[in-house]
């Protein structure tokens, strides 16, 4: 068996071009949503009213508890049949960003229980409302302390949305399955896309160390 | 900082800037207190003692509103006409009628607490958590505030360390960073939570010293401490409390050096043979 270094670099275009054009643009969006009704879930269930914090309780478990494929599949596969019909990439955006909700959610609820009550009272005292304390006080210093468990949500979801393929979004796996599918040189197109992963993710962790860095500036070490 | 330049005695008058009655609060079924009666004169500086649990501490919590009595009402003078924000006249609260939002909001808008532990904000410079409330609630002018806070915390000897961050600094200088924090807010009356039991024994005389210059200059203060000697130097009146009712109060002297209760005569003996 020879090497066929000509496929390997000439699929790495298309391959990169999958992630340029669809992973990465898939992450950002779907991380992006996620955050915001990962915080809006996590103040529902820090409410004292327990309806909303029932029902967010309920929708991080449903999240939790089922498999991610499984969100996708419902959502791309199973709404058509109750006349909910959507396109791969809308379908991908709302599962990964419910999906993200879910797990960052709960990293937010912690973080904010961490931040110390005398916060919120140092808050009060100075005539803040609960709002204002919230965004003024508390959520700069849950901030620092949530970064570490986000970056995980987040580079976890960079390798997640190659599940997309399966809903036919046209992405950085998606693209590698139909080269080897083609040339059937199956070991080394998934090498390649792993390597491909891999850099993202590199890329973020130093992103991830840079922020905390950043934060960490008024902490004593 | 001399409160006839802000609003705490522009009155010139002694009219009562507090008055709190029949105060009662429950932590389940745990009464921490039970009718409280507490006035405080423009310029006048009260001090609360008594042994942990004795509600001293919820007594001064309720005036700011992070506690809510169950019942009793609080009242704020007539002293407004010189607050910052012009609100008005008199102030009363009624606990036992329910208290709202805004009620809360108005009391706090008439006195400022100073905490054990601080709570100064760690993610911002010390001006920042000196103007933050000046210029985010009451709104006033950031210029006019931050040269406010420049001219405070030179007062307090901490003109340098303006743009550090709480961490980077001593116990006793968040402290006088907290107690900065509370003057920018121009209150009319002074919270201090056992301003030093939380700092090393070599800091508390930095914090002790800024509070007594304080009562020097006419500010109206509530305090509760430990610190009985300071108590005898700048307090006006001394309040003895225990089990949630006030046992003893009078002139700083008397309470503390001829106690007429047994309870009041076994304290200041304990503390004082700590000390």
């Amino acid at each position: 068996m020879t090497f066929n270094w000509d496929l390997v670099w000439s699929s790495f275009g298309p391959i990169i071009g999958g992630a340029v054009t669809g992973t990465i643009p898939l992450t950002l969006a779907s991380f992006a949503i996620g955050l915001a009704l990962a915080l809006l879930v996590a103040l529902l269930r820090l409410s004292p009213n327990p309806l909303l914090s029932g029902a967010a309780r309920f929708y991080v478990s449903v999240i939790r508890g089922t498999p991610l494929l499984v969100q996708l599949f419902v959502i791309f596969y199973g709404l058509p049949s109750v006349g909910v019909k959507l396109e791969p990439w809308p379908s991908a955006i709302i599962a990964f960003s419910l999906n993200v909700g879910g797990y960052a959610a709960e990293v937010i609820r912690a973080a904010i229980l961490s931040v110390p009550k005398g916060q919120w009272e140092a808050g009060h005292t100075i005539g803040m409302s609960g709002p204002q304390t919230l965004v003024r006080i508390i959520l700069p210093q849950a901030a620092r302390v949530s970064v570490p468990p986000l970056s995980n949500t987040f580079i976890s979801l960079v390798k997640d949305t190659s599940l997309a393929s399966l809903i036919l979004v046209t992405e950085l796996f998606r693209n590698a399955q139909q080269i080897a599918a083609f040339s059937q040189e199956f070991m080394i197109l998934y090498l390649e896309s792993a390597l491909v992963y891999w850099v993202i993710c590199l890329v973020l962790s130093t992103g991830q160390s840079a922020l905390e860095r950043r934060l960490d500036r008024y902490v004593a070490h | 900082m001399s409160p006839t330049e802000t609003s705490n005695a522009s009155q010139g008058n002694s009219g009562l800037v507090l008055s709190a009655r029949n105060l009662a609060k429950a932590f389940g079924s745990n009464k921490v207190l039970r009718g409280i009666d507490l006035d405080v004169r423009r310029g006048q500086v009260v001090a609360l003692i008594g042994p942990s649990g004795s509600g001293k501490t919820t007594v001064l919590r309720s005036l700011n509103g992070l506690e809510v009595p169950d019942a009793g009402t609080v009242t704020f003078g007539d002293a407004d006409a010189g607050t910052v924000r012009g609100s008005g006249a008199g102030l009363t609260l009624d606990f036992a009628g329910g208290v709202g939002k805004r009620e809360i909001a108005a009391l706090r808008d008439r006195s400022a607490m100073v905490f054990q532990h601080y709570n100064l904000f760690p993610h911002m410079t010390v001006l920042k958590n000196i103007i933050e409330g000046p210029v985010q609630v009451q709104k006033r002018p950031r210029a006019e505030v931050v040269a406010e806070a420049e001219r405070l915390l030179a007062r307090v000897g901490l003109a340098d360390k303006r743009d550090a961050y709480p961490f980077e600094l001593s116990g006793g200088q968040q402290q006088r960073v907290g107690i900065v924090r509370a003057l920018a807010l121009k209150p009319q009356l002074l919270l201090f939570d056992e301003p030093t039991s939380a700092l090393d024994p070599e800091l508390v005389g930095d914090v002790l010293g800024v509070i007594k210059e304080l009562a020097d200059e006419g500010w109206t203060m509530v305090i509760v401490t430990h610190e009985l000697a300071f108590a005898r130097q700048v307090a006006n009146e001394v309040i003895f409390m225990d089990g949630g009712v006030v046992v003893e109060r009078g002139p700083a002297a008397e309470v503390l050096r001829e106690p007429r209760e047994e309870r009041t005569k076994q304290f200041v003996k304990r503390l004082q043979h700590e000390v």
